[in-house]
């Protein structure tokens, strides 16, 4: 099995490329210190194993895996053992190991990952769950780092030249796309393009003007071809 | 009283290659300093998650090196940083020492 090994330590990445060398069917092909590096390197290879770190800054395993298409087989490899349960959520994850770990146990997790036949899993159900709960994420592209925002908490995206501004009720997003981009990913039942600059989340609404509409502080021009659909979803009395 | 750092983990996955051991010595050496560094250095601001998260990284090292009760107190740290709360400081800068104090001897 070709494998990578993802941990943002170094010490780990050694003693996990020295345990996976016990092993005859392991081949690792790559190390990488963050989960944006492996990203990359998986838009270009396939492999069959990852061991992944869960506590990396910025980026957590979990986030990782959420990242790719079609995960491959993960063992997570953690100093806490918190995460069992989160890490059943996912179909791709066969074992999870705490640090230290030992070689016993590393044999063991490599039996269940060659044991795992992900063609005959009953994944239909379990992904039909992940689907459910990352689809409430959308992930931007900010100074090359995967930025995960949590999409019911946008309640304003701006066009500004060549960027959007994402606002959400936590903080501020500055990100290099487009209007039209976004709008494609955004759900139509909450997210309305009231003008051609403005995209708003339509629950967040305080109140409405003739041509315009106040979210949170933000006043938002509506534009008048746009204020027919606007008018349409609210449950006017 | 104090545990002492041993070698007894490494000895135990190198299976007697002394390469290896020499090898991820050498990096122990070399990244802790540093991930304690940073860890003082965020604790001194009171940037307690980030501090925690320093913590979680170090107790992999302080279980390597076999100190088990040290590795409980690191744990109780990271989860009292979380809350703000650095009630354990002292205990954590004694095996962050006292780590340092070994690696010198190796």
């Amino acid at each position: 099995m070709n494998c990578i090994i993802i941990d943002d330590e170094l010490t780990a990445r050694e003693i996990i490329s020295h345990l996976c060398s016990q092993i005859p069917s392991l081949n690792v092909v790559a190390e990488f210190p963050n989960a944006i590096q492996a990203i990359k390197y998986l838009n270009q290879n396939s492999v069959d194993l990852i061991f992944l770190d869960i506590h990396m800054p910025d980026f957590t395993g979990f986030d990782f895996i959420q990242t790719l298409s079609n995960p491959p087989k993960t063992i997570l490899t953690t100093s806490d053992s918190n995460f069992a349960i989160e890490a059943f959520e996912y179909d791709c994850i066969v074992d999870y190991l705490v640090k230290p770990i030992l070689l016993p146990r590393f044999e063991k997790a490599i039996q269940k990952a060659e044991k795992t036949d992900f063609g005959n899993t009953n994944s239909s159900s379990n992904s039909d769950k992940k689907l459910a709960s990352s689809g409430n994420d959308l992930y931007v592209n900010i100074d090359r780092r995967l930025i995960k925002i949590d999409i019911p908490s946008i309640y304003l995206v701006e066009a500004k030249g060549d960027y959007i501004l994402i606002k959400t009720e936590d903080k501020n997003h500055t990100v290099h796309s487009t209007l039209k981009k976004i709008e494609e990913k955004l759900p139509t039942n909450l997210f309305l393009k009231v003008h051609r600059s403005f995209i708003i989340n339509i629950k967040k609404i305080v109140d409405i003007e003739d041509n315009s509409v106040l979210i949170k502080k933000d006043v938002i021009p509506v534009s008048r071809s746009n204020r027919p659909e606007l008018m349409k979803r609210l449950n006017l009395l | 009283m104090i545990e002492k750092p041993n070698l007894s983990y490494i000895h135990s996955l190198s299976g007697g290659d002394k390469t290896f051991e020499k090898k991820l010595i050498t990096i122990l050496k070399t990244e802790f300093p540093v991930e304690k560094k940073l860890y003082e250095k965020n604790i001194k601001s009171n940037n307690f998650i980030e501090s925690a998260e320093n913590v979680h990284k170090l107790k992999h090292k302080i279980s390597i090196l076999g100190l088990i009760k040290s590795y409980e107190i690191a744990s109780e740290f990271e989860n009292n940083l979380k809350e703000s709360n650095i009630s354990l400081k002292d205990d954590f800068d004694d095996i962050m020492q006292n780590i340092t104090n070994y690696l010198n001897t190796l």
